[in-house]
């Protein structure tokens, strides 16, 4: 894993891994002014891992399912620790065959237990597609209430790290197009937990998009955050860094370097509001608009491909509702809209990075009437 | 099989796998035993008899290793690998392709309706056998009527179950009612048997205000969270790998039930049937999964849909002990499903049942599956192999039916389906509340906007909608 996060680094110019960390670390701690001022930090795995523990043992009808999760303490130790405590009926090993699993854990939700199916990436998730749309995202709708699904798909999402086109597709824009899922994409370790926490709870069907890549880093995490009972509310987007000239929304990974670029941007004298979206579906309108209306400008942000995005559906919000306040066109940053390639220069051109969330920012304020 | 004979006893290990691979009948007493001692073996008439012996003695489901330790010298020896120790040959030796020797069928009664001397069985009673002749009778009428009906253009769209009516009714008789069905699309006979009504079938066929489902799913997609059945679900055998989720949720909550789940001979080439099975046997979920081998899928037949001898064969293939039933046969059919779930709750495990029969209707009434196979096959199997009627004279050489109860049953039958299609055609369709409504446990904001615009839209243009549009 932090052969991983050391090869990101090489990739974002020579930086070592662990003083990309410290430098994470110490521009969301600015960045977030208003949070509370804890004195912990905890790394984004080890908020997921408190979350499930705690649900596990809050409800005895949650379970953990997937690939590794158990004996090999997950296979990116996002469950470790979770066997000895709950053992195998409760954090089950799978055969290889996700749409088994994720059959079983459809099966096991509509009979009333709550499954928290891991993929070991969402592009493994394709083999089980048919049993996450047509039966979970579907069948509360068509038994009409009969039939309720409250389980979680979770597992990372999007590109990690020269890992090539079938590890790195973000999922994000597929599965929030389905009514009936709910669609969750955290950020930072207090993200982590208390969406993972709601989506445990939710009655309805959740899709949970982590980032592999986000899972080693530290966040500081506050008293109230560390508690059992905290709990995110879904459908409601955060306000990473406030501002007032531009506003810049994304969500996951792209998150930290929209903070960076507002850094950046910071020193020229612009001064962005940055938005993490956290919740794909139900998509936060009234915030972002509001936020838009404040600022007059847009500059959305994914990391995955352009076409229907995301961004796609955030610009058609905007332009739908906040028309007459906006003062430049809207900008879409996404990925390239090719397979993720493998060379490390070109997956670096295939992703958004800083300076290309910073020039949009900038196209955006010197576009004026 | 002559040519068997001619080699050296090499052969008989060789035969006796395949003899397992083609699955044993199994009695109620469980207990594996051996079916072959080495004295036995090493005589070719005793070999033969043993053969012969098989088919009318039932004997008990042996295990594999049993087997391997009373073989010959050269097997003695074993070699241990991941999963377990091994006997070996130096005979190179393939596992034929198929048996010499199709699984046979598990049947009581003949074609005359009358019980097979020595057949193994759960005897029925007058009030049960009663109940399920009835049962399946009016199962005919209801196809019969709700076929007319789509034809008339009344509803849309129907499946009949013609020529399975014993699979249906006799299974869901040998079920408990706390048991969980995960059905196909052809089994309404189960939820008939658990009480749903002639009228709450024709409710969900239009999609009326009335509808359990509220009008939200195609004709035949019933469902119904009161008789444990599970809605309908058009995607082939995505219930297989659910039935292993619910048979392990049971199995959890350590509930004296089990999850009964059913596929047709198409369905198996699904992915999710290995999965689902595969699972079951892993988790050692309790579930019955049932295959209704009725030879056609749509027009695909058996023949081109696989190449193993049917459906039974796999069972063994995941380590789940497995059955062949006549389908048509309803004591067969009773028995055999009873008896599975009983050994899926108290053991633990998933049991296949695979039931022959055949697919007299067409695959939907979107099909028209003279196109693709003989009136005349259609019609033996529809006159002289028919399930109902074999099950009636049985139950009328009972003296426990008569000609007076069966025309009256089925004009009674005949006459609520016709009123309780007149009334729901007349019932008003599901009002624009639950176009958003079970989307999510509760309602989302964006889905709270779009029902006001849609409504303030209504009422402003009402010219835009048909008369009687309802809100």
């Amino acid at each position: 894993m932090w052969g991983i996060l050391g090869r990101r680094a090489v990739v974002n110019g020579g930086i070592s891994a662990s003083s990309l960390r410290s430098r994470v670390r110490s521009s969301s701690v600015s960045a977030r002014s208003y949070a509370a001022a804890g004195s912990k930090e905890m790394t984004v795995r080890d908020a997921l891992n408190s979350a499930i523990d705690e649900e596990m043992s809050a409800d005895p009808k949650v379970f953990v399912m997937g690939e590794e999760v158990g004996q090999y303490q997950g296979a990116y130790k996002i469950t470790k620790g979770l066997l000895e405590k709950y053992g195998p009926e409760r954090v089950y090993d799978t055969p290889i065959t996700e749409a088994g699993f994720t059959g079983i854990g459809v099966g096991a939700a509509y009979a009333g237990l709550k499954p928290v199916v891991e993929f070991m990436t969402f592009n493994f998730s394709m083999q089980a597609i048919d049993h996450i749309i047509n039966s979970a995202a579907k069948s509360n709708y068509m038994s009409a209430g009969q039939i309720n699904v409250p389980i979680v798909f979770r597992g990372p999402n999007g590109a990690a790290a020269g890992v090539g086109a079938q590890h790195s597709q973000c999922y994000a824009a597929w599965y929030a197009s389905v009514p009936g899922l709910k669609v969750l994409a955290p950020y930072s370790a207090e993200d982590a937990r208390g969406l993972l926490k709601a989506a445990i709870r939710d009655p309805d069907p959740v899709v949970f998009l982590e980032n592999e890549l986000l899972y080693g880093e530290s966040f500081p995490i506050s008293e109230e955050a560390l508690d059992s009972s905290f709990c995110l509310p879904i459908g409601k987007a955060k306000i990473e860094r406030e501002g007032k000239d531009v506003t810049i929304t994304t969500f996951s990974k792209m998150v930290g370097f929209a903070l960076k670029a507002a850094e950046k941007l910071a020193e020229e004298g612009i001064s962005a509001e940055v938005i993490n979206l956290r919740s794909i579906r139900p998509l936060d309108r009234a915030t972002i608009n509001a936020s838009v209306r404040k600022t007059s400008r847009l500059v959305t942000v994914e990391e995955g491909f352009p076409q229907h995005g995301v961004c796609a559906e955030i610009c058609a919000s905007v332009v739908e509702e906040s028309f007459s306040y906006l003062d430049a066109p809207v900008e879409r940053i996404a990925g390239a809209d090719v397979p993720m390639p493998y060379a490390a220069n070109l997956e670096r051109l295939a992703l958004p990075q800083v300076e290309d969330i910073v020039r949009a920012a900038k196209r955006a304020c010197f576009r004026s009437k | 099989m002559a040519i068997w004979f001619a080699r050296s006893r090499n052969i008989v290990s060789s035969l006796r796998h395949n003899l397992n691979l083609s699955g044993i009948l199994s009695k109620r007493d469980y207990s594996p035993r051996p079916a072959f001692t080495n004295s036995q073996l090493s005589s070719r008439s005793v070999f033969l008899d043993s053969i012969t012996s098989l088919r009318h003695e039932s004997t008990a489901v042996e295990k594999q290793h049993d087997l391997v330790q009373q073989s010959d010298e050269e097997d003695v020896q074993e070699l241990d690998f991941p999963g377990g120790k091994l006997g070996y040959t130096s005979e190179m030796k393939f596992i034929p392709e198929s048996s010499p020797k199709r699984v046979p069928c598990y049947r009581v009664l003949d074609e005359d309706g009358r019980i097979i001397s020595d057949s193994d069985f759960i005897p029925v009673s007058e009030q049960l056998a009663v109940r399920m002749y009835e049962q399946m009778a009016t199962l005919q009428v209801m196809d019969h009527i709700f076929y007319e009906a789509q034809r008339q253009g009344r509803i849309s769209f129907f499946i009949t179950t013609v020529g399975e009516e014993a699979v249906n009714i006799a299974s869901a008789a040998a079920l408990s009612p706390d048991d969980v069905v995960l059905p196909q699309y052809r089994e309404p006979g189960v939820l008939l048997w658990r009480g749903f009504t002639l009228q709450e079938f024709a409710n969900q066929c239009f999609g009326n205000k009335a509808d359990h489902g509220k009008g939200r799913q195609m004709p035949v997609h019933y469902g119904s969270n009161r008789y444990n059945y599970f809605t309908v679900s058009s995607p082939i055998a995505t219930q297989l790998p659910q039935a292993a989720g619910v048979g392990y949720s049971l199995k959890m909550e350590k509930k004296n039930a089990c999850a009964v789940t059913f596929i047709g001979d198409g369905g198996t080439s699904e992915g999710d049937f290995h999965a689902g099975l595969n699972f079951a046997a892993v988790m050692e979920a309790p579930v019955v999964f049932i295959c209704r081998n009725n030879g056609w899928a749509i027009s695909t037949h058996i023949s081109e849909q696989f190449r193993s001898d049917g459906i039974v064969v796999k069972g063994q293939a995941y380590g789940i002990r497995s059955i062949r039933v006549d389908g048509n046969d309803a004591l067969a059919v009773y028995s055999a499903v009873r008896s599975a779930r009983e050994m899926a709750v108290t053991e633990q495990r998933p049991v296949l049942i695979e039931a022959m029969t055949y697919r007299v209707g067409h695959h939907s009434t979107s099909d028209d599956s003279t196109k693709y196979r003989a009136a005349d096959e259609i019609q033996y199997w529809k006159m002289s192999r028919n399930p109902v009627n074999r099950f009636k004279k049985w139950v009328e050489d009972n003296g426990w039916w008569s000609e007076e109860d069966e025309s009256k049953l089925r004009s009674n039958a005949r006459k609520q389906l016709l009123q309780a299609i007149q009334a729901s055609e007349k019932w008003d369709k599901p009002p624009l509340t639950e176009l958003f409504s079970d989307v999510y446990d509760v309602k989302t904001k964006n889905l709270e906007e779009q029902e006001l615009g849609l409504r303030e839209l209504v009422e402003k243009q009402p010219q835009d909608y048909p008369p009687g549009f309802h809100i």
